[in-house]
């Protein structure tokens, strides 16, 4: 929008509408697997309120993503139209080559569409009223963005075609991340008292938590 | 002298807009008038100026034919041809030839002649294209990634570099290698690709009239981010085989293994011909997005468009395997 704004796009406009969504995609899922680690570390707890919101901004640019992949990808890449542009006979054909890809003949597609797909279901549960309905299967559902996040890096990886330097930038963001949690989860583990149970750090006393 | 000094323009040279907006009415009406006179004999300065034309950018090239090898398509803008380039050499993205190859010092090229020819050696520029006739080749360039332009280039027919060569029996392909100067090309630092940037051509594809050196664009000096001052330009080929700013180009027995080859066996093959059945990639060539060209995308030309005059060079080869 920026680069429209300030006619900063190349002479390829819509190649750069499909990356350029793409890369916010990830951005965005980078930007809400930070929320937790920035709070551990910094112990700034109020941040927590936007992750949902970064959260719903990485699904949004990922549906435009895909949005952009279906009409500038596959519905210009139809060139034939011999039942007209808005048929039945075009709209099959579109969904035959969607189907396509996401059936393996581009497998980074395939890819693609997982991780989207596995944070729709997050998107739908993330009102305040499926948080409170899901309690602690909540969380565990929500990990998925784990999974999602590194599909996306090997959706990009798959998709450059020799400069791997960009999606090497994501795939050490994610890593890290992701890298953070594993070590803070076995610090914890490992500096808890075997009579405390882990899982409910809420119940320690106020002295215990500060060691963590 | 073959390269000619900017020369401050008077206001009063200056095509007006009426008169440029008018061009092709010119041209035809113009065009009418010069059959005219030549029928009665007489000979008009600058009949065989080119065809493609846009506000001046650079220094103008003199004495440039008009080739009937060119189409009759519409050339891409200048800024479209000039701000969307793949020469990783200076970075790989599309916009980043524009800014980084303003640096390129083509001043004195040398090209080395080396392999299997009779005359070996570092040619000057000059050598190169003395007794050359410079022709404008409006071709099609339809690049791997699925996207394509129409491009205006000048330049002379690759064959009659190699004939100046003498290329013995023993010559079976031409070997093309583009400048790695990680002072000039900032590209070059990282490994992206295996550097020096190695492309080539059987004998054959490289004496083909269609195969030519480019050295100018719309009638200009080769933009530095296009491939200055020499490139190779293969119109029935995807755009990756025409090997920028080459410095070196060798005679050679064995079939050479390009760059993309070593960076992706799978993808790129030696021939790399335009094809839209063939897809070895992670995308489908059968459609290309012509550049400024609206939303569709339009369907992909075996050989380019170009079968008719190449198609022969590949009978009875498996495109499939050899692709």
């Amino acid at each position: 929008m920026w680069a429209f704004l300030t006619d900063r796009l190349s002479v390829n406009p819509l190649g750069d509408l499909t990356s350029e969504t793409g890369i916010w995609t990830l951005r965005f899922l980078c930007l809400t697997l930070a929320i937790t680690p920035l709070r551990r570390i910094t112990g700034w707890n109020a941040i927590v309120r936007f992750r949902r919101m970064i959260g719903l901004f990485a699904f949004f640019y990922g549906s435009l993503h895909f949005l952009t992949y279906m009409l500038v990808d596959r519905l210009a890449g139809l060139v034939e139209f011999p039942g007209g542009l808005v048929s039945i006979e075009t709209i099959r054909r579109l969904a035959a080559s969607i189907a396509g890809d996401i059936a393996g003949d581009r497998p980074f597609i395939t890819i693609g569409f997982t991780a989207l797909a596995l944070l729709l279901p997050l998107a739908l549960t993330s009102t305040t009223g499926m948080i409170r309905r899901l309690g602690r299967k909540w969380q565990a559902l929500h990990r998925l963005v784990y999974v999602s996040a590194c599909l996306g890096v090997v959706h990009y990886w798959w998709l450059v075609k020799a400069d791997i330097s960009r999606p090497r930038y994501y795939a050490l963001a994610v890593g890290a991340l992701l890298g953070f949690r594993a070590w803070w989860s076995r610090r914890r583990r490992s500096r808890t008292p075997a009579r405390t149970p882990a899982a409910h750090p809420r119940r320690m006393p106020e002295s215990q938590r500060h060691t963590m | 002298m073959l390269i000619k000094r900017p020369s401050p323009i008077r206001s009063a040279e200056i095509t007006s807009k009426r008169d440029y907006l008018s061009r092709r009415a010119f041209l035809k009406t113009s065009g009418l008038t010069a059959a005219a006179l030549a029928g009665a004999g007489i000979a008009l300065d600058g009949e065989g100026a080119p065809g493609a034309q846009e506000a001046p950018h650079g220094r103008a090239l003199a004495g440039v034919q008009r080739s009937p090898l060119s189409i009759a398509d519409k050339p891409s803008t200048w800024r479209q041809i000039t701000t969307y380039n793949n020469f990783y050499e200076f970075g790989v993205d599309k916009e980043s030839p524009a800014r980084f190859a303003k640096g390129l010092n083509t001043a004195n090229w040398k090209v080395t002649i080396d392999g299997e020819c009779g005359r070996t050696g570092a040619l000057d520029l000059e050598d190169i294209l003395k007794g050359e006739t410079l022709e404008e080749r409006i071709y099609r360039l339809r690049c791997v990634e699925a996207w394509s332009m129409v491009i205006p280039w000048v330049g002379f027919p690759l064959a009659n570099l190699i004939r100046k060569c003498e290329p013995t029996s023993r010559a079976k392909y031409v070997q093309f290698t583009t400048l790695d100067d990680p002072r000039q090309m900032p590209g070059v630092r990282s490994a992206v690709l295996d550097w020096p940037y190695v492309e080539g051509l059987r004998m054959d594809e490289a004496m083909h009239p269609l195969a030519i050196l480019a050295v100018g664009l719309y009638g200009e000096v080769l933009p530095n981010q296009n491939g200055a001052p020499l490139r190779l330009v293969v119109p029935w080929k995807y755009g990756f085989k025409g090997a920028k700013s080459i410095v070196k180009i060798s005679f050679v027995g064995q079939q050479p293994r390009t760059s993309w080859m070593k960076a992706e066996p799978t993808w790129y093959g030696f021939y790399s011909n335009v094809n839209p059945n063939v897809s070895p990639q992670r995308w489908s060539q059968a459609s290309e997005r012509v550049i400024g060209g609206g939303f569709f995308n339009r369907k992909t030309q075996m050989f380019n468009g170009y079968g008719d005059q190449v198609a022969h060079l590949y009978a009875g080869m498996d495109l499939e395997k050899f692709f």
